[in-house]
């Protein structure tokens, strides 16, 4: 069994790391420092972090001040206030001027629970998304998780990282090499491609293993980065297999599906089959009822496969 | 740094009057922007850049520099006018306000705009970046200054008083707000859309140091920044009484000369006025 980890635990270990590499790294936060886990930084580098109290569309402004002067703000919040609340916010001063400042999200995805729809945010891709200049990233697990954290630093701009509540299974290695903008090709097999981002990841490699069973041979991508796609990879696999499912904990409209879908069609249209949210609330419950009752378990994926390998042209 | 010219009240009162007209003639040119509120703020502005910020027309981006942010950004053409009369770019840029392809934006620009601080136009924004910059100032042990620009319609937005709580709590005295309190807003009167007085009361009641002036006088304005310097453990703000589209007879204290342009018949009446 792989060892879980919540991948916003892998945020605050980073940012400890990071805080003593890196000087110019401050930290923000809307009262929500424990849950996001920013607040082992707070601690250990006092001057460094600050609560700006419950007032998210603030702190974001705050950080882009902070960033016009060579800081590196992380700023966090749970998704929903840290892109909802604030998205004039982040659209308008931060990446229109294109300022040096990473939303870290946490408590992204009906995974969160039992706190309900009010706190599960499914549509935050969505939002950082359009937004020109930004970019959008999803690790999969703990490990990749601190892995973008770095990235993220040495990256001059805008970036939204989107990080979950719930311990999560690690299915990635340190050593394997980290690009943002370039996705990660876990498994391959011609029959199908699975592209998938975020706690998705996980049940697509079990997916995987359940269409092995009956002689499908599935392609495994983490697309981690969801702005920018890399469109080299997802036209590269698409051209091997000719039949796709997309996975997301995420409404389906303007989420990874949509954006994979958007690329595709432009260059290479091939049958397309999508797990996320579709049109509906989260509510409350624990993480594995949700996912089976919204439809993002490996036996839904796998079918999900089965349906677009039908869908191929002959 | 310009600072080492500091005018006379005389100076500045011509200097204001330069900057009217290229303010007149810019809008007229460009055949829209916001006469009233670009009005206004002349003599706040004129006293800061040219009497009291430390900063370099050559070197936009010196990082001692005192910082100046316009969050009512759409008063963008009087700051424009004052950046090119100081050398940030050449005046004849002035002619090319919001045109296609022009480095001055309908609304300020920090990518396309040398001198401009931070993007703006989305009223309620730019006190929190002041508060930012301010932190960064003590984290890096800098004795620059922040000014923020407010405009009195805009402190109706929830975000300034989130800002001015913050401001407040973490001591930040080397900012500066500058409200240009001119009673007007798009709609009406301040006090007929929001009842939003006492103004000085709230920010009291805020924690910050606020001082009441004319706005227009430069004695007034010249001492208040230079008491707002002295200002230890708290942020300042200047509550500047103005009248909005002053200095145009036809446009004072009018709401409709908010966002419209002048004909070149305006224009040239407003100019007449402003010799
Ligand atoms: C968030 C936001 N909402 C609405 C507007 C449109 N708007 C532009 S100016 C203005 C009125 C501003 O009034 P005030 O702050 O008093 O400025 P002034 O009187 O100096 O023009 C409004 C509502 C905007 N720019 N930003
Ligand atoms: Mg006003």
């Amino acid at each position: 069994m792989a060892e879980m980890i919540a991948t916003r635990q892998a945020y605050g270990e980073a940012l400890l790391e990071l805080g003593e590499k890196n000087k110019n790294i401050v930290v923000l936060d809307a009262d929500l420092s424990k849950s996001t886990t920013t607040a082992k930084f707070g601690k250990k580098y006092p001057d460094r972090f600050f609560n700006m109290g419950v007032a998210e569309a603030n702190m974001v402004n705050t950080a882009a001040g902070l960033a016009t002067c060579g800081k590196i703000p992380f700023v966090s919040s749970f998704s929903i206030f840290a892109t909802g609340r604030t998205w004039e916010q982040v659209r308008n001063t931060i990446c229109y001027s294109g300022l040096n400042v990473k939303i870290v999200a946490t408590h992204s995805g009906v995974s969160v629970g039992p706190d309900g729809a009010s706190h599960q945010c499914i549509e935050d891709i969505s939002l950082m998304r359009t937004i020109p200049n930004m970019t959008v990233i999803e690790p999969c697990d703990a490990v990749e998780t601190k892995k973008s954290i770095l990235a993220a630093v040495d990256y001059k701009g805008p970036i939204y990282i989107r990080l979950g509540r719930a311990a999560v299974p690690v299915i990635t290695n340190k050593a394997a090499p980290y690009t943002i903008g370039k996705a990660d090709i876990l498994r391959m097999g011609e029959d199908v491609a699975i592209v998938a981002c975020g706690a998705l990841v996980a049940n697509s490699l079990m997916a995987a293993d359940t269409l092995l069973k009956e002689g499908i041979k599935a392609t495994v991508v983490n697309m981690h980065t969801i702005k920018p796609l890399d469109q080299e990879t997802l036209v590269k696999v698409a051209m091997q297999v000719n039949a796709m499912v997309t996975a997301e904990q995420h409404v389906l409209d303007g989420g990874l599906g949509s954006a994979v879908a958007t690329s595709l069609a432009r260059v290479y249209p091939i049958p397309i089959e999508m797990i996320g949210i579709d049109n509906r609330f989260g509510q409350s419950g624990e993480p594995d009822t949700l996912f089976k009752e919204y439809h993002l378990m490996p036996e839904d994926i796998a079918l999900a496969a089965k349906k677009a390998i039908t869908r191929k042209k002959k | 740094m310009k600072i080492a010219q500091r005018l006379d009240n005389k100076s500045l009162a011509e200097r204001s009057k330069v900057i009217r007209r290229h303010i007149i003639r810019m809008l007229a040119r460009a055949g829209s922007g916001h006469p009233g509120s670009s009005l206004s703020t002349v003599e706040l502005l004129v006293a800061l850049y040219y009497n009291k910020l430390r900063h370099n027309p050559q070197l936009p981006a010196w990082p001692d520099r005192d910082r100046f942010i316009l969050s009512k950004g759409h008063a963008c053409p009087a700051l424009y006018a004052i950046l090119a009369e100081l050398d940030y770019f050449p005046l004849e840029k002035l002619d090319t306000l919001r045109q296609f392809g022009s480095i001055l934006q309908g609304h300020p620009c920090m990518k396309t705009t040398p001198g401009i601080e931070i993007s703006g136009g989305s009223l309620g924004q730019g006190l929190s970046v002041g508060l930012g910059i301010a932190l960064a100032a003590k984290l890096d042990k800098k004795n620059y200054r922040t000014y923020v620009m407010l405009g009195d319609g805009e402190i109706e937005e929830g975000q300034i008083w989130e800002a001015a709580m913050a401001a407040s709590h973490y001591k930040a005295d080397s900012l500066c707000a500058i409200l240009d309190q001119n009673g007007l807003q798009i709609d009406g009167f301040i006090h007929e859309i929001m009842s939003s007085h006492p103004i000085p009361d709230k920010w009291r009641g805020f924690g910050w140091h606020v001082m009441e002036i004319d706005g227009h006088d430069f004695k007034a304005i010249l001492n208040a920044y230079d008491e707002a310097e002295k200002v230890k453990g708290r942020p300042t703000i200047i509550v500047a009484k103005t009248v909005k589209g002053k200095g145009v007879s036809f446009m004072e204290n009018q709401v409709d000369w908010h966002g419209k342009a002048p004909s070149k018949e305006e224009a040239e009446r407003a100019l007449a006025e402003l010799k």
